[in-house]
């Protein structure tokens, strides 16, 4: 049975902006138990990132916490008081960006930094930590790590940047490890290794991730469970072989059906999810995902639904549900063509026809 | 609807609401509240200045509403007077109204304030665009002009153009000689614009649509630079009155009679123990003017500043 | 999509072939004392051949030199050596008006949503600089046309008034998108035209290019290093690595059937939405990190980090030469072609 070492209750966190409150997280509840690895996912908006910054209490203005409460083993982040909320980040909990160029000190060696990790929370002397930051490298597999520890940041390549940054969020040992679009940043086949590398230290060390991202390939890599944002709310959750064969809601359907596969040959046309993401300021009522939803019915449009059960430990917060939904619907909400009336009218104007 | 309008179906009829560009930096500007008593005192001394020479009659405007009198006539009778209800300022040692004086003195420090800046717009604006736009030795050959130009101490420069020129048109002197030691600012400010702006897509998609290089820099390079080179011309203008002023006060500026505020405080200086007002109301004048500027100056730059996109 | 399927009596008087890319070079000479006359090789010896009406795509990571071969063929820069045969006349030959007038037939869609439209125009005004520039149509005709393209790419033709800063990523995209189509071209450069823009916007977009490319018969280089959304848009690929071509194929058979093994450690390397079929994957990695492109290794570039390769031997010393290998159509530069 393993332990729970993050629970979120209804999270709350807004942003009082000149123009309005933007309700970036809406009431989010989820947990992270020992070990696993949770792939939170969603666009850009979703407020996963703003989700992960609550945990580490270091949202930016004019943002904060207005409810709910953050527990991490027991103790109520929400409530902690500046020393204890100092020793919680990066040592318990620790956090990994997407672009490591501007996450690291330019002008401070790259050994230095991750040894100011671990000095700063007074678990390493500083003689332990010089040489445990070789060590660290060596198990995030950077060649030549004794000869590394002197180098800048720009000497690092980006793969190399990333674990380095890997290898400072690691440095205390937390229990947790957040890492939000940790390879958006980087090529094909850096990613590959680090998603690799990922693997081995979930592995070795037993440290939980949560991976925040947009990129449902890598969830379906490295997850166990999933959690989909929208609007600042959470419309489905489950095991991550639930979520991709059967999704529930119809925006994770979209989601899954509009990426393109390596692995597959061309299928006519993408799914692709019509309008734009919800105006944060202003959402729209009932459920926030019915203007774009190609399913969707009169109740949608009044009342938000609530997260319910729909399969053994999956939830999705809708009122219809992909598998209520008739197969001519799916079929339509498939395909779609060109507007042949306005390409029709656009004939070449009488100015030559260069090269057609 | 058996034919689904995919790609109309997709169309997307909502955007985020409308607003100009200029409105949006107006709206900054005006939450600046330094910035907009800056404008209010400036656009106050423009009013004056121009009521000062228009119509062209001795005291112009201000003498026919009975406000001011001729800032040239003398009444040395009346010299060195504390102010009164005639004389709002009090009269100088030769008994001239000093605020008719001040008044007009505004007319020449702000005209070669904007003058100048003008005139530095063209030099300086011309030779960083072309510098950075062309880049090469065309770039080589006037970025090392302008070191050398840069090279030379603004002050001195001036002194020895103005005395170089003395025989010639006064004001016309001191508006070239401020102008020729200051562009070298403006003209590298542009081309570091020119250089950042000139590798941005939008200006790859320009030239991709067909667009010759003199629209090129008309059309996208132009705009996309005016925000700094607004803010240092704002800026600029108060350096350009308060040279004129210091070189009126060394003797060599504007010549008497004509009453620019620094040949004011250089007469008013010789009877300083008489009557300090000499000093005072005409010195009071440049330095509002040079903050307001400044003032000005600060509101534009937060205004404008280029995070406006989302 | 052949040419000859798609339109059969233009097949026989055209060249089907539209742009031939012969033995281009770009060096980038790096600057400062101490640099002793090194250059970064971007593009380093590149053949290729677009077909009329075909989409190809062109794939590989940083430093592959993919996104300068753009520049070159789009005429942003020139070339240090070699030629591009685009419609039957060498661009790189051409300056000033005669090749703003190429332009006409060749456009580009860029990959940042936010810094390829001038925040300072209209989003009418950007639609209008191609069409003034060509002085296509009269001025009524003109504003009809730019509207005309705004509802093409989805958009409410009313916002001809309004900014780039007011629309979102997906929607800047389709300006983009209309603004190269304004001038009618036949063939269009995607440098990266969806990486910007999340996952169900990115849908649209490529939706509608591929609608687009139906519609209007357009010729396409898609360039991109996702390599999912080029095997759903392109009908050939070309691999790059390192500022040379490794191997071009037709779609099916560059993921099927790919005979260079940086193509194979590639397309293994990518992560598949389905975690049945990621628990199975077991992706190649390859050894270090991509080296430098001034001064890239000898022979065969791949052969330092190549699982197969024969080094010290033929692999460090001789670079394999762009060959046909496997499929019909299939071409790839290896000594030990398809043994991967």
């Amino acid at each position: 049975m393993a332990e729970t070492l993050l629970q979120l209750e209804d999270l709350r966190t807004q942003f009082f902006t000149g123009r309005g409150v933007v309700r970036a997280v809406d009431g989010v509840t989820l947990h992270v138990d020992a070990g696993e690895t949770l792939g939170v996912v969603g666009e850009s908006g979703c407020g996963k990132t703003i989700t992960a910054l609550s945990i580490l209490r270091l949202v930016p203005e004019p943002g904060r916490i207005v409810s709910g409460r953050i527990i991490f083993r027991g103790q109520d982040v929400t409530k902690m008081d500046d020393d204890e909320i100092r020793q919680f980040r990066g040592n318990d909990v620790a956090m990994i960006f997407q672009d490591p160029m501007t996450s690291m000190n330019p002008v401070t060696k790259v050994g230095f930094q991750i040894e100011e990790a671990m000095t700063a929370h007074e678990r390493f002397t500083e003689r332990l930590a010089k040489g445990r930051v070789i060590e660290l490298l060596k198990k995030v597999r950077v060649p030549a790590a004794e000869s590394r520890v002197k180098d800048y940041p720009h000497q690092f390549s980006g793969g190399m940047r990333q674990r380095a940054m890997i290898a400072m969020g690691l440095s205390n040992e937390p229990a947790l490890l957040i890492a939000d679009e940790p390879t958006t940043a980087l090529d094909v086949t850096v990613q590959a290794q680090i998603i690799q590398l990922m693997k081995q230290l979930n592995r070795e060390l037993g440290t939980a991730m949560m991976l925040i991202t947009h990129n449902m390939a890598l969830v379906a890599s490295l997850c166990q469970r999933v959690v989909v944002m929208y609007a600042g709310r959470i419309v489905e959750e489950g095991p991550v072989d639930q979520i991709f064969r059967s999704p529930q809601h119809p925006y994770t359907w979209s989601l899954l059906r509009s990426v393109p596969r390596v692995d597959e040959a061309r299928k006519d046309r993408l799914v692709s999810i019509r309008g734009l993401p919800p105006d944060l300021l202003n959402p729209p009522p009932g459920c926030k995902f019915h203007p774009r939803c190609p399913f969707v019915v009169d109740r949608c449009k009044i009342e938000e639904p609530p997260l319910g059960e729909v399969a053994a430990e999956q939830l999705a917060r809708c009122w219809v549900l992909m598998r209520n939904v008739k197969d001519e619907d799916v079929a339509a909400a498939k395909s779609s063509a060109l507007s042949l009336d306005a390409a029709k009218k656009l004939k070449a104007p009488a100015g030559g026809d260069a090269g057609r | 609807m058996a034919t689904a309008i995919g790609v109309a179906q997709q169309v997307d009829w909502d955007v985020q609401e409308q607003t100009g560009l200029w409105k949006d930096a107006w709206v900054r500007f005006r939450r600046n509240r330094l910035a907009v008593i800056g404008l209010c005192i400036v656009t106050l001394f423009i009013i004056l200045a121009l009521g000062a020479r228009f119509p062209t009659t001795p005291g112009g405007l201000w003498k026919i509403v009975h406000l001011a009198q001729d800032p040239l006539q003398q009444d040395v009778t009346n010299s060195v007077a504390p102010p009164s209800l005639q004389h709002f300022f009090g009269t100088d040692a030769l008994g001239r109204d000093v605020f008719s004086r001040v008044l007009y003195g505004a007319s020449i420090s702000l005209s070669i304030g904007i003058i100048v800046q003008i005139l530095i717009l063209i030099v300086g604006g011309t030779i960083g665009m072309v510098s950075g736009y062309f880049g090469g030795w065309i770039d080589n050959l006037l970025m090392r002009f302008t070191d050398i130009m840069y090279a030379f101490p603004d002050l001195l420069l001036v002194l020895v153009f103005v005395a170089a020129f003395s025989n010639g048109p006064r004001l016309l002197t001191i508006f070239v000689a401020i102008a020729l030691v200051n562009w070298v600012g403006l003209a590298r400010l542009v081309r570091g614009q020119v250089l950042s702006i000139k590798e941005k897509e939008f200006v790859e998609a320009a030239k991709m649509t067909g667009t010759s290089p003199f629209k090129l820099i008309i059309k996208h390079l132009v705009p996309n630079s005016l925000g700094p080179v607004i803010v240092t011309l704002t800026f600029g203008i108060p350096a350009a009155i308060f040279t004129e002023a210091a070189l009126s006060f060394l003797g060599i500026g504007i010549r008497p009679p004509e009453p620019s505020w620094g040949v004011m405080i250089e007469d008013g200086y010789g009877a300083i123990f008489a009557d300090q007002g000499l000093v005072i109301f005409p010195s009071i004048a440049v330095a509002l003017t040079m903050l307001s500027f400044t003032f000005i100056g600060d509101g534009l730059r937060d205004a404008l500043d280029p995070r406006m996109k989302r | 999509m052949q040419a000859a399927e798609k339109t059969p009596g233009t097949a026989i008087k055209a060249d089907p072939v539209l742009l031939r890319v012969q033995n281009v070079y770009k060096y980038f000479p790096l600057q400062g004392f101490g640099s002793g006359g090194l250059s970064v090789r971007a593009v380093d010896g590149v053949d290729l051949e677009i077909r009329r009406g075909e989409a190809l795509g062109l794939v590989g990571e940083s430093g592959c030199g993919k996104s300068t071969l753009a520049r070159l063929i789009t005429a942003l820069l020139p070339v240090t050596a070699g030629s591009i045969i685009f419609d039957g006349q060498d661009i790189t030959k051409l300056r000033g008006a005669k090749l703003r007038r190429m332009r006409r037939k060749m456009q580009m869609i860029f990959q940042d949503p936010f810094a390829s439209l001038d925040p300072r125009m209209t989003v009418g005004d950007i639609l209008m600089e191609p069409l003034d520039n060509f002085k296509i149509g009269s001025g009524r005709e003109r504003t009809q046309r730019v509207q005309e393209l705004l509802r093409l790419v989805g958009l409410n033709p009313n916002f001809n008034n309004r900014y780039p800063h007011e629309f979102s990523g997906g929607q800047r995209q389709r300006i983009g998108i209309a603004r190269a189509l304004a001038v009618n071209p036949s063939f269009i450069v995607c440098d990266e035209a969806v990486s910007a823009l999340d996952v169900s916007i990115a849908a649209q977009i490529i939706n509608l290019l591929q609608d687009l490319q139906r519609e209007f018969n357009l010729t396409y280089l898609f360039i991109a290093h996702d390599l999912a959304v080029v095997r759903h848009l392109s009908d050939r690929v070309a691999v790059m690595y390192l500022g040379k071509v490794v191997e071009t194929a037709g779609r099916n058979d560059i993921y099927d059937n790919s005979q260079h093994p940086y193509t194979k450690a590639l397309l293994s390397s990518i992560p598949v939405p389905d975690p049945e079929v990621e628990r199975q994957r077991a992706p190649i990695l390859l050894k270090g990190e991509i080296p430098s492109p001034v001064n890239p290794p000898s022979g065969c570039r791949f052969h330092p980090r190549c699982p197969i390769a024969r080094a010290p031997g033929i692999c460090s010393e001789v670079e394999p030469p762009l060959e046909p290998h496997g499929a019909v159509d299939q071409e790839a530069a290896c000594h030990f072609a398809g043994q991967a």
